[in-house]
């Protein structure tokens, strides 16, 4: 086994050769690094807009949605009435997963579709750094949409980002049968009267989980924070973007979920396995309710509802009012058809088409036509005990009375927020588990 | 490529003449050949040394060709995005134009090695690589010892162990996510029908450490037993014989044939291993269940290759990310280094 010991002295005959190769060699991953670098480095300038092009035979306008728009039907309708215009649509499961996505491509300004949906919370990233997106304000959709949507998406030099889809005003959805079973009112109109403030609303969980002990009052911590959160006007940020976490505003919704966690929550984080089952085996009794929350109640809980399951929709949020979600569509600069982008977005988003859009999937219109149509008005919900779905969420956007100032780094404070919730609910001290979440603050800046 | 009248057949002879060259007894042959020829010498002779010539870099310059595709591609996707990770190792990054932006030296380097985030994350890393490497390399070579017997329907076994690997990370995270469940998983609601405390799976760091290095285990495990059950095979069967004979028994064999004689195999599988279990990422990323999936809440398991990802595809700080890379890269060839020569120590001492 000793014959590798010949290997140097056979090989040192080729010394020559072999030096020369391994300058070959050296020179030859030296050329490649820099061309590869210089090709990368060259790139253009992402904030300059694409060379406009004619869409091409074959060739389809791209717009990348993520959970559920609604579009399918609606952009099957758009390509019959346009046969030089064909979209094509790609749906992502989950913003997150979108958002990551989003955020890579930006980076190389590269392979970006031409109609991008963001969620609402990032808007404010896009209007902090309007230079790669197109403006899209025009005549024709001027006063669209409610005036909180409108402000959202516009810069302070008045460019218009985003096209406003949905909203989310809140209602709280409860399960009736549970509320009898526990001794209270079960009619929507009377649990309405029951929960005006977040005082109320509590005070009834008490109620609630000592008559029903294995029941949790809520579906997680983390959807009632963000719920109070949405009636803050500075949660986390001050009007002029400066970072400010240490408000008696948000240190006093910490200070109310974290002390209700033991009693009154499932402990458990939204969106888990965990969460998903508390649908099924009775976990918990009332949710805040977006219109797009009915979908994942119904997903969860099972269409048609198990039986004795009864939901129902009560048409009061306490503290008044509250916006959580809501989308819009954007157009980069890198899209090489932005006029035929802005049109299709523009159309897709007109009142008329988000009107059929609450009929399937339940997101709620944003804008101020779509809001007073019949079609939206008058729709009753059959699985939550039929009720009058479309007044309810009509009234619920009346009642939504404060917008909360969200700046560039909103989004990604709210992760670190629901994280403290977290940590709570899984044991940690309050105190300790907020010193985490400034710190953590304090590395995203 | 001027002279048309070279006749190809005699070109591609040459070509593919695996002893083409100055010295080849074929080239002398033809030459004395051409020499007796109509055509001019000088003329004969040029033609001769191009062809030599060709051939000669035929030899050398081929074999670089064959293998150039796999450096081509090392560079394109290892090497370069390496140097260039270090390059950015020194300078911020403007999250909202997603751009490069000043030179800080090593600012960078000094915020992760003050994060306690990413010492948190260094602990985790550590301590789910040695409870999912080491109990795999030693259950491997004991499946692989065990397979390595004359078993009825041998195939069935051996391809069995390797099922869990043939299964997408993603759907074996899904699955092992209904089992660790805090509330309603599987095996807790087994513990608590039979009387005992639920486990908090997603809570406790420890658990959660124990959770994930079982997905990890439960899909490596038969692939090291597969590269283990060839080397034993290759074990000359008359050293166990003359064991026997001296009476050596199962154990005995194990300890003193099979295992001495499959080290340079243990080194291979323990030095991949490490890489592999230092960079674990996909189980943590999907074991969490928080919207924010950065290993719990707490970071209770999130591993380095969990902060990288977080600090540079959420987060936008590429400079942090690039700077908490190279930290990880240098311990990962440190520890490698460490390892071989371990193993290289071990070996030696019992030649």
């Amino acid at each position: 086994m000793r014959t590798t010991n010949h290997r140097p002295r056979s090989g040192s005959a080729f010394a020559g050769p072999r030096r020369r190769n391994r300058f070959l060699a050296a020179s030859a991953v030296t050329a490649l690094v820099l061309g590869v670098t210089s090709a990368c480095g060259g790139g253009s300038d992402p904030t300059e807009s694409a060379e406009q092009e004619q869409l091409a035979e074959g060739e389809t306008l791209t717009i990348t949605t993520f959970g559920e728009f609604g579009y399918d039907a609606l952009i099957e309708e758009w390509n019959e009435a346009n046969p030089d215009v064909q979209v094509e649509q790609t749906k992502v499961s989950l913003w997150d997963d979108w958002k990551n996505e989003l955020n890579t491509l930006l980076q190389a300004n590269e392979g970006l579709p031409d109609v991008v949906a963001v969620e609402g919370d990032f808007m404010p990233a896009l209007v902090a750094a309007p230079e790669r997106w197109v403006d899209l304000s025009s005549d024709e959709v001027e006063g669209r949409w409610l005036d909180f949507k409108e402000a959202a998406a516009t810069t302070p030099d008045g460019a218009l980002l985003g096209y406003a889809t949905d909203a989310g005003p809140e209602a709280i959805c409860y399960r009736s049968d549970l509320f009898k079973k526990a001794g209270l009112p079960t009619d929507r109109a009377e649990v309405a009267k029951l929960m005006g403030t977040w005082d109320d609303y509590y005070a009834l969980g008490e109620k609630f989980v000592k008559a029903l002990p294995n029941t949790a009052w809520y579906d997680a911590s983390g959807s009632i924070a963000q719920a109070m959160l949405n009636q803050v006007e500075y949660p986390f940020e001050e009007a002029d973007n400066t970072v400010n976490v240490e408000n008696p505003e948000l240190e006093a919704v910490y200070e109310t979920v974290t002390s209700h966690t033991e009693a009154l929550s499932t402990k458990n984080a939204q969106w888990s396995d965990d969460w998903n089952a508390s649908y099924t085996n009775d976990g918990f009794a009332t949710i805040p309710c977006p219109g797009w929350m009915r979908a994942n109640i119904k997903t969860n809980t099972g269409e048609p509802a198990p039986k004795g399951v009864v939901w129902d929709i009560a048409d009061v949020f306490p503290g008044g009012g509250g916006n959580w979600g809501g989308s819009y569509l954007t157009v980069p600069k890198s899209s090489t058809h932005q006029e035929e982008a802005q049109e299709f977005a523009a159309w897709i988003t007109a009142p008329e088409q988000q009107a059929k859009v609450f009929e399937v999937t339940g997101n709620f219109p944003s804008q101020v036509e779509a809001l007073e149509d019949p079609v939206v008005l008058e729709s009753t919900d059959e699985y939550f005990n039929n009720a009058p779905a479309g007044e309810i969420y009509s009234n619920r956007a009346a009642a939504i009375d404060v917008q909360p100032y969200h700046g560039p780094l909103y989004s990604d404070i709210l992760g670190k927020f629901q994280d403290a919730i977290n940590r709570v609910d899984q044991g940690t001290d309050p105190g300790e588990s907020w010193d985490k979440f400034l710190s953590e603050v304090e590395a995203l800046q | 490529m001027t002279h048309h009248a070279e006749p190809p057949a005699g070109d591609v002879a040459t070509a593919t003449d695996p002893a083409g060259g100055p010295s080849s007894p074929g080239g002398r042959d033809r030459r004395t050949r051409a020499a007796g020829s109509s055509t001019t010498p000088a003329a004969e002779t040029r033609r001769l040394i191009r062809r030599q010539r060709r051939s000669r870099w035929d030899l050398k310059l081929s074999p670089y060709l064959y293998i150039s595709p796999f450096f081509i591609l090392f560079g394109l996707l290892g090497l370069y995005p390496l140097l260039y990770t270090g390059y950015l190792a020194f300078f911020d990054w403007n999250r909202a134009y997603y751009v490069r932006g000043d030179f800080v030296g090593l600012d960078n380097f000094r915020f992760v090695l003050t994060d306690p985030v990413f010492i948190k994350s260094l602990v985790n890393t550590f301590s789910i690589f040695l409870m999912s490497s080491v109990p795999q390399v030693i259950l491997a070579v004991s499946i692989a010892a065990l397979l390595d017997r004359n078993l009825r329907a041998k195939t069935f076994w051996r391809m069995s162990v390797l099922l869990p690997f043939v299964v997408a990370p993603t759907a074996a995270v899904l699955i092992f996510g209904s089992l660790f469940a805090d509330q309603y998983g599987l095996i807790n609601q087994f513990l608590e029908s039979i009387g005992l405390q639920p486990i908090l799976w997603h809570v406790d760091r420890w658990w959660s450490h124990l959770a994930i290095s079982g997905m990890v285990n439960w899909r490596w495990t038969g692939y090291n037993t597969l590269i283990f059950l060839a080397a034993m095979q290759a074990v000359p069967r008359e050293l166990y014989e003359s064991a026997a004979i001296d009476g050596a028994g199962r154990v005995r064999q194990f300890l003193s044939v099979t295992l001495p004689m499959i080290r340079p195999t243990m080194i291979f599988v323990i030095i991949t291993s490490t890489i592999g279990g230092l960079q674990i990422f996909t189980e943590p990323r999907l074991f969490d269940n928080t919207p924010n999936r950065e290993g719990g809440p707490d970071h209770q398991y999130m591993t380095s290759t969990l902060y990288i990802y977080v600090k540079g595809i959420e987060d936008q700080f590429y400079g942090r990310a690039s700077a908490a890379a190279w930290v990880l890269f240098l311990i990962i060839v440190g520890i490698a280094i460490l390892n071989f020569a371990i193993t290289r120590l071990l070996t030696r001492r019992s030649a």
